[in-house]
């Protein structure tokens, strides 16, 4: 393993076309009983990677090193003993000076570290929306402006989900902030929500995971419970409120291939938060595996963070993404192999190269076409699956529908699922992308302050439900029209349980 | 399947190309050819020469509206507006670039074709910037005005 500062290491970004990394705080902390450097606003994992380590865990059975893959604290496969706290999803939890970080060994032990204060607090409010992403931040905001209480639940330490790493300008109209970069709109979104706190209408739990759904107190009322993280200690809440929104987002999905657990194997959207939020390299020679517009996107912001992007491989026969994207890659001299796939990653506890094969009509690899290629990272955008985990719990009605990218709950034209008072918005209601996510998210936030009784905005309502008809109507809409069209059909036929 | 949606390359048989003389005045060539839910050009364009059906239509530039003023190629959000201008045996043509280093007015740069390729020299005539996207105007030969599409800047 080499180790290095990582404050000036290589893998640090210095400069960058887009973004601009703002010179931060040097803070020092322990990493298996070495003294590693980091940034303030770096996450362990961040801090970690720009310093050498990928090897954050061992697998439990084999004893196989293994590095983070989605980087959005939804994978687990980050996790390590902080300040003897174990468990800790390194990949969101901030960096903070002095701390102890460690690498579990095998199971760890009970933490009694975590909870030294078993006090709960008790928090009543209007409207609870999980997940402060594009959808989130919209639903809070608009049923905020209703004049309905919200609080806003994350597991990040900032706001803004995806969209902070988001560099490339968002299409769409005017309405949906075409034209306009998503770091720029998680900003726009961020001072709007900030009115909104000054005058107590919305209040924000950053660093807090929504742990489960409990019976509620009185009729129409929905009680959970929230941990807040604070200085890896964790604090107990109870929520009751009138009305949630879930806005959980989704998770990236991993792709069968002997050595897919090497660390440099990650996730596309891990890759992108580790250069555009932390400004860390994820390596210095990347392989992309797919051919959508997240595999697209990413690889072009590869390319402005200065590192080198070998191909794109796509197993279909076709680039999946939009052709603008693809141009943007090809003028670069970036290679997109349509038909091919990836057959294997090799390299001694730690990526070194990979094996791609050409496919041929019915996707089997063809023999004999096997090309060895060098590489430090795979990054993989092989599709999304929405997080529903919390929604199971609750009872809502769950379906397997295929182009919402898995098991998505059901709900009709304006959010509301088989429960009442219980919405969804964005990624976690069907994988589909941040404009219409924001979209979703306001309706979701309308439709819940109108059931509490706040005014009944039906032309609001329809404005935004055209939005969305509008910008799912070309042929790159066909997918999410289907899935919404399927959810909806499938829940008319439901009754809606009260 | 249309061979770009395998290569992500367009050929100019995938577009509409202006006159000759069109090319002396300088239009705006909108690489943009499949039905994707985007409009700021339209709004951009001070003289209402691109248009669009619907929001998922592909955009329309009007040569004889255009005026090749270049505003349209820093909007774009899939930067794939181009103005390419024909005069004295040179072709003028704008794009958008979003790479460090950002090159100098009379800057030699290395011109590329869609593929990536390397194709001459560019010299670099004029450097704007819109937003974070940086709009560059480069002098390469004549009968490049189609093919050339980016620049490769030697730090």
């Amino acid at each position: 393993m080499i180790l290095h500062s990582g404050v000036g290491s290589i893998l640090r970004i210095k400069k960058h076309p887009i973004i601009d990394f703002k010179d931060q705080k040097k803070i020092s902390f322990c990493f298996n009983k070495k003294k590693l450097d980091g940034f303030e606003g770096d996450t362990i994992a961040s801090a970690l990677h720009a310093a050498g380590v990928k090897i954050l865990t061992k697998s439990l059975k084999y004893d196989r090193p293994r590095g983070f893959f989605c980087g959005i604290g939804k994978c687990s496969s980050c996790l390590m003993r902080v300040n003897g706290v174990p468990n800790v999803r390194t990949c969101i939890a901030p960096l903070m000076k002095g701390i102890n970080v460690e690498m579990q060994d095998k199971l760890p032990d009970l933490p009694d570290a975590e909870f030294k204060s078993n006090a709960k607090q008790t928090i009543k409010i209007d409207i609870l929306v999980i997940g402060a992403g594009p959808a989130g931040l919209c639903a809070a905001i608009e049923g905020a402006k209703q004049g309905a209480k919200i609080l806003l639940v994350d597991e990040n330490q900032c706001v803004g989900g995806q969209l902070v790493k988001q560099t490339h300008k968002f299409f769409g109209s005017k309405h949906e902030r075409a034209g306009t970069r998503g770091i720029e709109i998680a900003k726009e979104l961020e001072n709007e929500l900030k009115e909104f706190e000054k005058n107590d209408k919305i209040k924000l739990m950053l660093d807090s995971t929504v742990i489960g759904y409990y019976e509620g107190d009185k009729k129409n009322q929905h009680k959970f419970g929230v941990v807040k993280r604070e200085n890896y200690e964790s604090k107990l809440y109870e929520v009751n409120c009138k009305a949630v929104v879930f806005a959980c987002g989704a998770m990236e999905n991993m792709l069968l291939f002997p050595g897919n657990d090497l660390p440099g194997v990650y996730g596309a959207g891990a890759v992108q938060t580790l250069m555009n939020v932390y400004g860390v390299k994820p390596g210095e020679r990347v392989i992309m595996v797919g051919a959508g517009n997240v595999g697209l996107i990413v690889s072009y912001q590869l390319l402005q963070a200065g590192i080198d992007v070998d191909r794109v491989v796509e197993a279909a026969p076709n680039i999946g993404g939009y052709h603008v994207h693809a141009a943007k890659l090809r003028r670069c001299g970036v290679p997109i192999q349509t038909s091919h796939s990836i057959k294997e990653v090799y390299g001694d506890e730690k990526v070194e190269g990979a094996v791609i094969v050409k496919l041929d009509q019915n996707w089997q690899p063809i023999k004999g076409s096997e090309e060895k290629v060098s590489c430090d990272t795979v990054c993989l955008a092989v599709g999304l699956t929405p997080s529903i985990r919390l929604l199971s719990q609750m009872g809502v009605y769950l379906e397997f529908i295929p182009e919402a990218g898995g098991y998505v709950a059901l709900h009709d034209d304006f959010m509301q699922t088989s429960v009442k008072g219980v919405y969804v918005a964005g990624d976690s209601s069907g994988i589909e992308e941040a404009s219409t996510a924001m979209i979703e998210g306001k309706i979701a936030g309308l439709s819940a302050a109108i059931l509490l009784g706040h005014k009944k905005n039906q032309n609001l309502l329809k404005q935004y439900v055209n939005e969305l008809d509008q910008l799912r109507a070309g042929p790159f809409g066909e997918k999410p029209r289907i899935a919404k069209e399927k959810i909806t059909k499938l829940m008319e036929k439901r009754h809606v349980r009260i | 399947m249309y061979e770009y949606e395998r290569t992500g390359i367009l050929s100019t048989k995938d577009l509409k190309l202006p006159s000759k003389k069109q090319f002396e005045k300088g239009v705006a060539i909108l690489e943009c050819i499949q039905e994707i839910p985007c409009n700021p050009c339209v709004d951009s364009c001070p003289v209402k020469a691109i248009s669009m059906k619907d929001i998922n239509a592909p955009p329309i530039n009007d040569f004889d509206k255009c005026i090749g003023c270049t505003k349209c190629v820093g909007i774009c959000p899939g930067l794939a507006i181009f103005v390419a201008k024909i005069k004295d045996g040179k072709a003028l043509i704008t794009l958008p670039y979003e790479f460090l280093p950002v090159p100098k007015v009379g800057d030699n740069v290395k011109a590329l074709d869609r593929t990536g390729n390397i194709k001459g020299k560019a010299l670099v005539k004029k450097v704007l910037k819109i937003g974070k996207t940086m709009v560059i105007t480069i002098e390469v030969d004549e009968k490049l005005a189609m093919d050339i599409r980016n620049i490769r800047v030697d730090s």
